[in-house]
C-alpha cells in the first residue's frame, strides 16, 4: 500500500473535475484520480451546446435563461442555484474561449449561437438561440480545452485509479445535527498493478460523472456506473432527487446512441407511422424543441398507442431530410455519421428511427452553490465537495434542459475548485486512520476468492437482469405496479450477486474485478432511484407516474433525500429554494 | 457467416463469426509463461448490426473474463478502443462485424508500436508524452480581451479537420516510422501541434514549428498515407503533415 498526501484531491477528469483542477491546482497541491484517461471521459460525447445568454444573435438575457432552466426543472429546482449558474454561464463561456475553445462562429467572428429545447425568449415567446456551439462535438471539444489546459498547469493526474472508499472522520450515520464531520481522504485501486493507494487530503472533489449503466437502453459509456455517488451514499450521505432521471428523446433504436438534441435545433422534425408531425399536438408553440421529458414522453405515447414505426412498430422517425445536405455536413457531422456508421442509414435521405434513451441523472449528491456536500438537510461534510453530474446542486430539477450539463460542469466545477482550495488553506486534515485501507483491501481479496470458487452467478448476468428491469418497469412511464415490481428484482439479483464467481485472479489491468465491483454501485443507486419513484406520488419533470398523472406541488415540491440504512433506503425530503419564480402550469 | 436465412423483413440477421484474439498476461496462466504472446480463437454468436466490441465483450462476459481491453463510450469518440483489426487499425465500437469479411477469422490485436500491458491493452504513456511536448494549448500574449477574441468562419475552418482528433492513436501506431524510430513524435503530435498553428488565435506558432523542425519532428514523415487510412475520425493526417511542412518552408499558416 502507498499513502499519499495532498491539499486538495480530485476524484474523475470530465468537465467538471478538470475544471476545477484549474482552479484549486493553482492555488493548493492537487491530484486528480481518474479511472479513465482524462480525454475518454464522457463529457467528450455531449454534443449540441453549451448556453450562456451572451445575445450575439438574438436579444437574451441571464434572467430568461434562469426562468427556463427552472420551468424546464418544473420547479424543482433550487432558483437561488439557477441564478448564479444563468448569471455565471457568460463567463463561462468566454474564459473557454480564451483557454483556445474553437467555437463556430457568426460572420462577424463573434460565438455563434443556436436554438435548443426549453431555451425561449421573453419567458416562453418563441425559441431564442443561446446554445453556444462547436458543431456537434461541443463536449468534445471542452474536454480536449480543459485537458489542454491542465497539460499546461502541468496538473497532475493519476490515470486508471479507480476510487473504492471514501474516508471520513466521523460515522455519518451516528453524527449529531450541527456536530462536525471532516473529509479524510479517499482510497483507490491502481488498475495496471492491482495496488491500494490511500489519498490523505484537506478537500476533496467528486466529479465522477453519472449512472447511465443502470438501464439497458443508454448513451452513457460502459464506465458510468455512479461510483462516486455509491461511494457517498455508502459513507452514510444522502443522494438528492435520484428518481429523475433523463431519457434523451433521441438515442438511435436499439443502441441508444446518442443523437443531439441540435439536429431539431437545426430544424430536424419528428414524426410517426403517418408521417405526422406529431410533437404539435403536445407542445404547439414550440413544437420538436419541447423540453426532453415531454418529447421523450410524446414520443413513448405515439408508440404505445400503434403509430411506432419498423416492423416492431417501437420508434418514430427523426426527418433531416428537408435540410441541405451541407447545412447537415457544417452543423451536424457526427452525429449524421452515426447514424451512417450504426444503422446504415443515410440521413440527407432518409429519416433516422429514434427511441428516447437513459442520458443524464438530475439527481446526485446535495451540494450547496459552493460545491459543499451536504450530510443532511443543513449540514456540509467539511472539506468534501461535489460537481457535475454526480452533484445535486440542483440547477436541473425535474428535467435539465439541453446544453445547461455542459454549463453546470464549467460553472460549478468551477466553483468546487475555488472552494475547496480555500478550504484547503485554512483546514488541516485529521489523521488517516491506520485501518483506512482495510474495506477496499477486503473487497478486493474478497472477489479475487472468488474466482474458481462456489459462485455460479456470471456479473454480466446479473448487470444485463438489471437493467433490463430498470428499462421495462422504471423508464419514461411508472406505476406503483412496475416500480414495486422492480424493487422486488433488484432485492433478487442483490441476492444473487452475492454469489458472483469473476474469472480473473490477476492483480495487473483486473477489469474483470472492477466491473464486478462497479455492478455493486448499480445495484446500491438502483434501489435508490426506485424508492425515490415509488414514495413520489405526482408526476413532475422526468418521474412520470401513470397513477398519479399531475404534479403536486402542495405535497411534492421537495426534494427527495435517500439515506443508505442497515433496513434499506430512508427517505426524506428537503425544501425548494424559491426566490422569485411561483410555480404555473407547464406549457409549451 | 451464417445468416438466419428465414428472419423476417427489418429483423436483425445473425452470423456466427471467429475471432482470433492475440492474447498476452504479464502474469502468465497455467499454460502459458508470463509475457508470453500467442493467439487464441473464440467463436462468437453475434447481430449483423454488431461491432467488434460487441464480440469482445461476448467473450469476456460469457467466456473468459480475463480477456482484457479498454473501452468506454463504445460509439467512437472517446478512443480508448483503438485495436489492430484484420491488420488494419480500427476503434472496435465503429468496426461493424459484417464489413470485416465475417466469413472468415476476424483478427484482433494490439496497436503496433507501444509496448503491450495485458491482451489488448497499451502502455499509452509514451503517446501522450509526444502530444504535451508539442506545447498542446492555446499559446497568447498581452492582455485578455473582455470579451471572445474574434475569429471569422474562414479562419476556424481552417483548423476544423484536426480538432476532431480523440487521441486514439491509431494514426501513430499505424505509422511504419514510428514502429522503427524510437524517437518520432508520431502523426498524432503533428495533428495536436497542426490544430493550433493554423489557429488565428494563437501565438506560439513558431515555438511549436521549432519542436517539429527538430530531428524527432515533421520530416521524418515519408507520407506513407497509413494515418490517414487508420483515423476513424476521417482526418487527413498526412495533408495535416504537409500543411505543416510547409508552414515551415515558406513561414506561411
Amino acid at each position: 500500500m502507498t499513502a499519499h498526501e495532498y491539499d486538495v484531491v480530485i476524484v474523475g477528469a470530465g468537465g467538471a473535475g478538470m475544471r476545477a483542477a484549474l482552479e484549486s491546482s493553482q492555488r493548493a497541491s492537487t491530484a486528480v484520480l481518474t479511472k479513465l484517461y482524462p480525454t475518454r471521459s464522457h463529457t467528450g460525447a455531449a454534443q449540441g451546446g453549451m448556453s450562456a445568454a451572451l445575445s450575439n444573435v438574438e436579444d437574451d438575457n441571464a434572467e430568461w435563461h434562469t426562468f427556463d432552466t427552472i420551468k424546464g426543472g418544473d420547479y424543482l429546482v433550487d432558483q437561488d442555484a439557477a441564478e448564479i449558474m444563468c448569471r455565471e454561464a457568460i463567463d463561462a463561456v468566454l474564459d473557454l474561449e480564451k483557454m483556445g475553445l474553437p467555437f463556430n462562429r457568426t460572420e462577424d467572428g463573434h460565438i455563434d449561437q443556436r436554438r435548443f429545447g426549453g431555451h425561449t425568449r421573453n419567458h416562453g415567446e418563441a425559441a431564442v438561440r443561446r446554445a453556444c456551439y462547436a458543431a456537434d462535438r461541443t463536449g468534445h471539444m471542452i474536454l480536449q480545452t480543459l485537458y489542454q489546459q491542465c497539460v499546461k498547469q502541468e496538473v497532475e493526474f493519476f490515470n486508471e485509479f479507480y476510487v473504492l472508499d471514501l474516508i471520513l472522520d466521523a460515522d455519518a450515520t451516528k453524527a449529531r445535527k450541527g456536530a462536525d464531520v471532516s473529509v479524510v481522504g479517499v482510497v483507490a485501486y491502481e488498475l495496471s498493478t492491482g495496488a491500494i493507494h490511500t489519498f490523505r487530503a484537506k478537500s476533496v472533489i467528486f466529479a465522477t460523472g453519472g449512472a447511465g449503466k443502470v438501464f439497458k437502453t443508454t448513451s452513457n459509456a460502459h464506465t458510468l456506473t455512479g461510483d462516486g455517488m455509491a461511494l457517498a451514499l455508502r459513507r452514510g450521505l444522502p443522494l438528492e432527487d435520484m428518481e429523475f432521471f433523463q431519457f434523451h428523446p433521441t438515442g438511435l433504436a436499439g443502441l441508444g446512441i446518442l443523437l443531439s438534441e441540435a439536429a431539431r435545433g437545426e430544424g430536424a422534425i419528428l414524426r410517426n407511422s403517418t408521417g405526422e408531425r406529431f410533437m404539435e399536438r403536445y407542445a404547439p408553440t414550440i413544437k420538436d424543441l419541447a423540453p426532453r421529458d415531454m418529447v421523450a414522453r410524446a414520443m413513448a405515447n405515439e408508440v404505445r398507442e400503434g403509430r411506432g414505426c419498423g416492423p416492431h412498430k417501437d420508434y418514430v422517425l427523426l426527418d433531416l431530410t428537408h435540410l441541405e445536405p451541407a447545412h447537415i455536413d457544417a452543423k451536424l457531422p457526427d452525429i449524421t455519421e452515426f447514424a451512417r456508421t450504426y444503422l446504415g442509414i443515410e440521413p440527407y435521405y432518409e429519416p433516422v428511427p429514434v427511441f428516447p434513451t437513459a442520458h443524464y441523472a438530475m439527481g446526485g449528491i446535495p451540494t450547496t452553490v459552493r460545491g459543499e456536500v451536504l450530510r443532511n438537510n443543513t449540514d456540509v461534510v467539511k472539506g468534501l465537495f461535489a460537481a457535475g453530474e454526480c452533484a445535486c446542486v440542483s440547477v436541473h430539477g425535474a428535467n435539465r434542459l439541453g446544453t445547461n450539463s455542459l454549463l453546470d460542469i464549467n460553472v460549478f466545477g468551477r466553483r468546487a475548485g475555488i472552494a475547496a482550495a480555500e478550504y484547503a488553506a485554512t483546514a488541516e486534515a485529521p489523521p488517516m486512520p491506520a485501518d483506512a485501507a482495510d474495506a477496499v483491501t477486503t473487497q478486493v481479496a474478497t472477489m479475487r476468492a472468488t474466482v474458481g470458487g462456489a459462485g455460479t452467478e456470471r456479473v454480466a448476468d446479473i448487470r444485463k437482469a438489471l437493467q433490463e428491469t430498470m428499462d421495462r418497469d422504471v423508464q419514461v412511464f411508472r406505476t406503483n405496479a412496475s416500480l414495486t415490481d422492480a424493487k422486488k428484482k433488484i432485492a433478487a439479483l442483490r441476492e444473487r450477486y452475492a454469489s458472483i464467481a469473476i474469472h480473473d485472479r490477476g492483480e495487473r489491468f483486473n477489469t474483470d474485478l472492477l466491473e464486478a465491483i462497479e455492478l455493486g454501485f448499480l445495484l446500491d443507486l438502483s434501489d435508490v432511484v426506485v424508492a425515490g419513484a415509488l414514495a413520489r406520488k405526482e408526476s413532475r419533470g422526468g418521474h412520470y407516474r401513470e397513477d398519479f398523472p399531475t404534479r403536486d406541488d402542495e405535497n411534492f415540491m421537495r426534494h427527495t433525500m435517500a439515506y443508505a440504512r442497515p433496513n434499506g433506503i430512508k427517505l426524506d425530503y428537503k425544501p425548494v429554494v424559491v426566490t422569485r419564480y411561483q410555480p404555473m402550469e407547464r406549457k409549451y | 457467416m451464417t445468416v438466419t436465412e428465414d428472419a423476417p423483413v427489418g429483423e436483425i440477421a445473425t452470423l456466427n463469426v471467429t475471432i482470433r484474439i492475440k492474447r498476452m498476461n504479464p502474469e502468465g496462466t497455467p499454460a502459458r509463461a508470463p509475457g508470453e504472446s500467442y493467439w487464441e480463437e473464440f467463436h462468437v454468436e453475434a447481430h449483423a448490426t454488431d461491432r467488434v466490441l460487441d464480440a469482445l465483450h461476448t467473450i469476456k462476459w460469457q467466456e473468459d473474463g480475463s480477456l482484457t481491453f479498454r473501452r468506454s463510450c463504445a460509439h467512437g469518440v472517446c478512443g480508448s478502443d483503438a485495436m489492430r483489426i484484420n491488420a488494419k487499425n480500427r476503434l472496435a465500437c465503429k468496426a461493424l462485424l459484417k464489413d470485416l469479411n465475417p466469413s472468415r477469422p476476424i483478427t484482433v490485436e494490439p496497436i503496433a508500436g507501444l509496448p503491450v500491458v495485458k491482451d489488448l491493452v497499451v502502455d499509452m504513456e509514451p503517446f501522450f508524452a509526444s502530444y504535451r511536448e508539442i506545447m498542446p494549448f492555446l499559446v497568447t500574449t498581452g492582455h485578455a480581451p473582455t470579451r471572445e477574441r474574434l475569429q471569422s468562419p474562414e479562419d476556424r475552418a481552417k483548423f476544423d479537420d484536426t480538432t476532431k482528433c480523440i487521441l486514439c492513436a491509431a494514426c501513430t501506431t499505424a505509422c511504419p516510422v514510428f514502429w522503427t524510430d524510437g524517437q518520432y513524435f508520431g502523426p498524432q503530435a503533428i495533428v495536436g501541434a497542426h490544430r493550433f498553428i493554423f489557429d488565428s488565435r494563437d501565438e506560439g506558432q513558431w515555438d511549436r514549428l521549432e519542436i517539429l523542425n527538430d530531428k524527432a519532428g515533421v520530416w521524418k514523415c515519408r507520407t506513407a498515407f497509413n494515418c490517414t487510412e487508420a483515423c476513424p475520425r476521417g482526418i487527413e493526417v498526412t495533408k495535416a503533415i504537409s500543411e505543416v511542412k510547409r508552414a515551415l518552408t515558406t513561414g506561411e499558416f
